[in-house]
């Protein structure tokens, strides 16, 4: 598909667009430095403001309901192979854990036949490497002062795992098996209280674990263009 | 500096007032240097292909905080750099001396762009990867963006403008719009944030909102007229302008389209207790700082002096900065040179006759939006606790003692 486009302003493909795409999509006000930058002309159709403008009004008179394509056609498509390979996000729910499964037993070998003790320390403390496990403290202590160790503040059991195989070991990343993964995210969980010994992680119980803050973060505020950053905040 | 020619010596002479940095100016006009044939550097190959800066310009970037981690670290990790903003002029910062942040310790990856690939999947109509190649191709804009650490915080045991503020710096990025590449792939309406990942060992990946996503994110290849230099990010980084450091992904090799606040490593760095902390450390505040004269700088004597100093807000473009020669008692208009563009660093320039006495300079800085750059008290007051919570963009002034040398002046 060709387009017509005027030089230098808005893609032709922004007339195609739904009525009904979300606000993120209609096309934006000009950039206002360049709109500094530019001399003042006469065709103010053709600014990026008037001619956003004239096309938004069109748009809410009678757009044409036409999904949006591709416009310039340029990329290639990855196959399901190369996602999978190299989508290591986990989300919090962990649909894209893999295969696998570990428990803490397991986890302690590991921990020592990969080399973790050796940056970490043996049990996760006294090592080169940041603590893996808190100290000793009340159970009632808010988990915000056990102190900034993974396997106890992390929200989401998931980030364990997640931050073990994109991360560690460090210097070797990629080394590890999912099963490596899930029993050294076993073991840490359990040395730090979060499971019992006999706990089995895979991909059904790990998202399903209750982290000490799981609840207890301040989601971020719903950011808007243009938004100052703190409604309220004086400054 | 071990050479003996004379001609060196009398200008190091006349240059030691001014530390490192550029010495323009320091030198008395009787003393000026005159070009004599043995002064001349002499032409090599390296200066017909890339050329260097002069020998007598020492400003260097240093680890950052200055009394904390060491980088390189045991490992070889590289943590925080700060940059040397005492010495900068203009709203640019060399890609040189750019400042560089980690999400922790880090080595930096080295990146065939031949073999280079960004690709974009998750809730998408067609997923899409590109070559660097590809991404040459499509509509490109060049746009001045600072980036800026959550860790850019004054501290009382900082002694110079380098240690208060060097984690912001500011680059002229090229690159392809996010949102043209979100267009060509098509978003799905369930779609509400990115994840964006880079290469290097932890991956930095931070969730982003989708419409951060749409307004103004840029794919960026080139940094101040040239490719993106390898700590900054090459052959590819993601700005994401006017929010912190953190969220501008380098090493940039995929963008996941998720339904949710994804909960990544980055994000974990993020989290806070309360939502008013959390709410301050995602958009960067209005913040201003001058930087001649800054602490660790020495005034030669009373008289004229162009104060000037840098001020940038991750809400938009600077409206306005006021300066204060007297501890905050009266504010005066500061110049703004040229145009303020949005989230960028704006230089900013007061004229001022210091007559001797002992005084503290200040700035504020006013942004687009109309927030105002705060006090230190005015954050303890409005958090009922010391100190600066979330990130720091409070009013640094700067002492100057009668004796003309510049000290950092909060407590
Ligand atoms: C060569 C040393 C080294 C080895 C080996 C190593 N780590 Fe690490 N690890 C580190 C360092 C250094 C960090 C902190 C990185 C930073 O913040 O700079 C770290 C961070 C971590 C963290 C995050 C800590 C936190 O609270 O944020 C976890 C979890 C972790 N490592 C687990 C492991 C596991 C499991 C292994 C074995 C598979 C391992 N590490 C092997 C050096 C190492």
């Amino acid at each position: 598909m060709r387009l017509l486009r005027f030089p230098g302003e808005a893609p032709a493909w922004t007339a195609l667009l739904p009525r009904s795409q979300p606000a993120w999509l209609l096309p934006r006000r000009a950039w206002p430095t360049e709109r500094l930058a530019r001399k003042p002309s006469r065709v103010a159709c053709l600014q990026p403001a008037g001619f956003f403008g004239v096309l938004a009004m069109l748009m809410l008179v009678g757009g044409t309901a036409l999904a949006q394509g591709p416009t310039y056609g340029i990329g290639t498509t990855p196959t399901e192979e190369n996602i999978r390979a190299w989508d290591i996000s986990i989300s919090p729910t962990g649909e894209e854990l893999p295969p696998g499964r570990g428990t803490p037993e397991e986890g302690a070998l590991v921990y020592r036949q990969k080399g973790c003790a050796g940056c970490h320390g043996r049990e996760g403390k006294d090592g080169r490497a940041p603590r893996l496990v808190k100290r000793e403290a009340e159970p009632s202590t808010d988990p915000w002062d056990l102190g900034r160790i993974l396997p106890i503040r992390a929200p989401y059991a998931t980030l364990v795992w997640d931050y073990i195989n994109r991360g560690m070991p460090l210097n070797r990343e990629g080394t590890l098996t999912a099963d490596e993964v899930y029993a050294l995210t076993a073991y840490l969980l359990f040395i730090n209280d979060v499971i019992p010994d006999d706990a089995v992680m895979d991909a059904k119980s790990l998202p399903k674990i209750e982290m000490p803050n799981r609840d207890a973060w301040a989601p971020l505020p719903d950011w808007k263009p243009g938004m100052p950053r703190l409604q309220g905040y004086p400054y | 500096m071990g050479s003996t020619r004379p001609d060196r010596r009398r200008f190091l002479k006349g240059g030691a007032a001014l530390a490192s940095g550029l010495t323009v100016g320091a030198v008395e006009p009787a003393l000026g240097q005159l070009p004599e044939p043995s002064t001349f550097i002499k032409g090599s190959d390296e200066m017909v292909a890339y050329g260097e800066r002069s020998r007598f310009v020492t400003s260097v970037r240093i680890a950052h905080p200055p009394d904390n981690r060491p980088s390189p670290d045991e490992f070889g990790l590289v943590f925080h750099v700060a940059s040397p903003l005492q010495d900068s002029v203009g709203m640019i910062t060399p890609s040189s001396l750019h400042f560089v942040g980690t999400t922790r310790g880090s080595f930096v990856p080295e990146i065939d762009p031949r073999e280079h690939r960004l690709m974009i999947h998750g809730l998408v109509d067609r997923p899409l990867t590109f070559t660097m190649e590809d991404l040459r191709r499509l509509p490109s804009v060049t746009r001045p963006h600072f980036i800026e650490c959550a860790g850019n915080r004054s501290s009382p045991r900082h002694t110079t403008v380098q240690e208060t503020h060097g984690m912001t710096s500011c680059a002229e990025w090229t690159g392809v719009l996010l949102s043209t590449l979100l267009k060509e792939t098509g978003v799905k309406d369930a779609g509400k944030w990115i994840v964006a990942e880079g290469v290097e060992e932890v991956k930095g990946a931070s969730s982003i909102p989708m419409e951060k996503a749409m307004d103004d994110c840029l794919v960026a290849y080139g940094m101040n007229g040239e490719a993106v230099r390898p700590q900054n990010g090459f052959p590819l980084r993601l700005l994401v302008p006017g929010f912190e450091g953190i969220f501008n992904s380098k090493y940039l090799r995929r963008v996941k389209v998720v339904d949710r606040y994804y909960m990544t490593y980055n994000d974990y760095g993020h989290l806070n207790r309360e939502p008013e902390r959390a709410a301050l450390g995602y958009q960067i505040g209005p913040k201003s700082v001058i930087t001649f004269p800054s602490a660790g700088q020495q005034l030669p004597g009373r008289g004229f002096y162009e104060i000037s100093g840098l001020a940038w807000s991750g809400g938009g473009a600077v409206g306005k900065v006021e300066v204060s020669t007297d501890g905050g008692r009266r504010w005066m208009d500061a110049e703004i040179q040229g145009t303020a563009h949005r989230m960028a660093h704006t230089r900013f320039r007061y004229q001022w006759n210091w007559d001797g006495q002992q005084t503290e300079l200040l700035s504020r800085c006013t942004d687009e939006l109309g927030q105002v750059q705060p006090t230190r008290a005015q954050v303890a007051e409005f958090f009922n606790a010391p100190g600066v919570p979330g990130q720091d963009n409070s009013i640094q002034p700067w002492r100057i003692a009668s004796d003309g040398s510049v000290h950092n002046a909060i407590t």
